[in-house]
C-alpha cells in the first residue's frame, strides 16, 4: 500500500520538507510505498525577503520568483491547485481542480501568512507595504519621489513576517536619505505596539540606542486603530494622532481561513506542539513555518529548520520507528543596518539573541545568502 | 468564579505563549470588544505582570485585577 504525504504550500517551509522527503524516503519513494505531493495555488515559489529591498529600487520582484516545478525534486508530485477543505477525522482533503476528496496519510501545513489590512479602518487605502509584490511596488513608486516630510513605519500587528524587517527598513531608510543629502528634510518615526521597539527584549534593548542616535523617532504602546487618508493622520487605540506624508505599515498578518474551518486553530495559525510541530486537535497533521503557532518568529529561516524536523519526524513515522526529532526554536536572522550594514541574530526556545555589532561584512553575508537562497529551497544548502 | 468575584464577559487564554505573545493577544480582543466589556487575560508569562498594567494605563482602560494562581496569572481588564 503507497502512503501518501500531503504537503500543502509551496513556500521556503513546504518546499524545503518536499525535497527533503525526496532524499530521506528515496527506496521507499522508487519502491512506490510513499507518494509525495505538494499542492500550491501558485505555479511559481516567491522568496519574499527580496520585497525589502524593492522599494529602494535595488531588487525587482521577479528576483523572488521561480518556478516551484524547478525548485522540487522531480520524485515529488507538484500539484498547482488550491485546498478548498480538510477532513482530519476522515484524513480527507478536497482540491478546487478535482470532484472527489483526495485521502491522505500524512497531511503538513505550510500554508504561510496573508496580509489583512482591512482589519483597520482607511489602512488598505492610505497604507504602503512591502510585504506583498504589489505593495512593494506602490511603495517604490512614492518613496524614490520623497525628497520631504514625515515618514512614518507603523507595525500594526504582532506575529508578522520577518520581525526584523520593521527595523531594518527605517535603518535602510535612514541610511538612504543621509547618502543622498535629504534626511534634515524627512523625518522618521517608528510605532510598535508594546513598550519596546521589539518584541524580543535583548533585540528591542539593541536596536534602541541605535534608533536614538539616528534621530528616528519612537512611539511605543501604538496600535493602530484607524486612518483617516483625507487628514494624513494614524490614530492609535491608546489615543495618539501621528500626521504622515508617507505612511509604511506592516499590516495585520493572518493565515488562511481553511485552518480555522478544519478546527486546527485560530486566525490561520494551527495550534502545536512547539518542539514535535504536530497539531494539537488531529492526527497525522504538522504545521511548519507561519502556519505553526510556537511563539518563534515568522521568519525563513525557522520554516526551514522545522522542515527538517518534520522530515526526520515523518521518515521516522513511515519506517514504524519512534520518532524523536524535535524543534528546539532555533532562528536564525540578518538585520540590515542601513545601507552596507548588517547584524546577525541565532536564538533558540532557550538561548536568548545577541545582535552581533553590525558590519558591512555581515551586510554582503545577508546578500549573498539571499543569491543562494535557491540552493536552500532545493534542500542543499 | 475567580476570589475577585469579578465576572469577565470574554477570556483570552495565552498561557504558554512567549512574550510579547499575551500582551498581542489582549490587545487583539480589546480591538474586538464594545466598551465596558471585561477581558479575563490568562498567562503565564512573568513579563505580563509588567506589560499588562503598562499597556492598560497608557491605553486608558482599567486594569480591574490581578490573580495569581498556581501557574499562571489572571488578569481582569475593562475596556474603557
Amino acid at each position: 500500500m503507497t502512503e501518501d504525504i500531503v504537503i500543502v504550500g509551496g513556500g521556503t517551509g513546504g518546499t524545503v520538507l518536499a525535497n527533503d522527503l525526496a532524499d530521506r524516503l528515496e527506496p521507499e519513494l522508487d519502491a512506490g510505498d510513499v507518494r509525495i505531493t505538494l499542492v500550491n495555488d501558485d505555479p511559481d515559489h516567491v522568496y519574499k525577503p527580496v520585497w525589502l529591498y524593492v522599494p529602494f529600487g535595488q531588487r525587482e520582484p521577479e528576483d523572488g520568483r521561480r518556478r516551484l516545478q524547478s525548485l522540487v525534486d522531480d520524485a515529488v508530485d507538484v500539484r498547482i491547485d488550491r485546498v478548498t477543505d480538510i477532513d482530519t477525522d476522515a484524513q480527507q482533503l478536497r482540491y478546487h481542480e478535482a470532484d472527489e476528496p483526495i485521502d491522505y496519510d500524512y497531511l503538513v501545513l505550510a500554508t504561510g501568512s496573508t496580509l489583512a489590512p482591512e482589519e483597520i479602518p482607511g489602512l488598505a487605502e492610505a497604507g504602503h507595504d512591502y510585504y506583498s509584490e504589489e505593495g512593494s511596488e506602490a511603495l517604490r513608486e512614492e518613496l524614490l519621489s520623497f525628497t520631504e516630510g514625515d515618514l512614518v513605519l507603523s507595525v500594526v500587528g504582532t506575529p508578522h513576517m520577518c520581525p526584523a524587517a520593521p527595523l531594518e527598513f527605517v535603518f535602510m531608510a535612514d541610511d538612504w536619505f543621509r547618502e543622498r543629502g535629504l534626511r534634515e528634510d524627512v523625518d522618521i518615526t517608528y510605532t510598535y505596539p508594546i513598550q519596546r521597539v521589539h518584541g524580543n527584549p535583548h533585540i528591542a534593548e539593541w536596536a534602541r540606542p541605535i534608533m536614538e542616535e539616528r534621530d528616528i523617532e519612537i512611539e511605543t504602546f501604538f496600535n493602530a486603530e484607524s486612518v483617516d487618508p483625507a487628514s494624513e493622520t494614524i490614530t492609535s487605540m491608546e489615543g495618539t494622532d501621528l500626521d504622515y506624508d508617507l505612511l509604511v505599515t506592516i499590516p495585520p498578518h493572518r493565515g488562511i481561513d481553511l485552518i480555522a474551518e478544519a478546527g486546527l486553530g485560530d486566525k490561520g495559525w494551527v495550534e502545536v506542539d512547539k518542539h514535535t510541530l504536530e497539531a494539537e486537535a488531529a492526527e497525522n497533521v504538522y504545521a511548519l513555518g507561519d502556519t505553526a503557532d510556537t511563539g518563534v518568529p515568522n521568519a525563513g529561516s525557522v520554516a526551514h529548520y522545522q522542515a527538517g524536523v518534520v522530515g526526520q519526524r515523518l521518515a521516522s513515522e513511515i519506517r514504524g520507528r519512534p520518532a524523536t526529532a524535535t524543534y528546539d526554536g532555533k532562528t536564525l536572522c540578518f538585520i540590515e543596518t542601513g545601507m552596507d550594514a548588517a547584524s546577525f541574530v541565532e536564538f533558540d526556545y532557550e538561548n536568548p539573541p545577541s545582535p552581533a555589532p553590525p558590519s558591512q561584512k555581515l551586510h554582503w553575508s545577508k546578500l549573498a545568502y539571499n543569491e543562494s537562497y535557491w540552493l536552500t529551497a532545493r534542500g542543499l544548502l | 468564579m475567580s476570589e475577585s468575584q469579578i465576572e469577565a464577559d470574554e477570556t483570552v487564554d495565552a498561557r504558554g505563549a512567549a512574550c510579547p505573545g499575551p500582551l498581542m493577544d489582549l490587545i487583539g480582543k480589546i480591538r474586538d470588544v464594545d466598551a465596558g466589556t471585561v477581558v479575563l487575560l490568562l498567562s503565564d508569562n512573568e513579563q505580563s505582570r509588567t506589560d499588562v498594567p503598562e499597556w492598560a494605563e497608557e491605553a486608558g482602560n482599567e486594569l480591574l485585577a490581578v490573580e495569581e494562581r498556581e501557574d499562571h496569572y489572571e488578569f481582569y481588564v475593562e475596556k474603557s
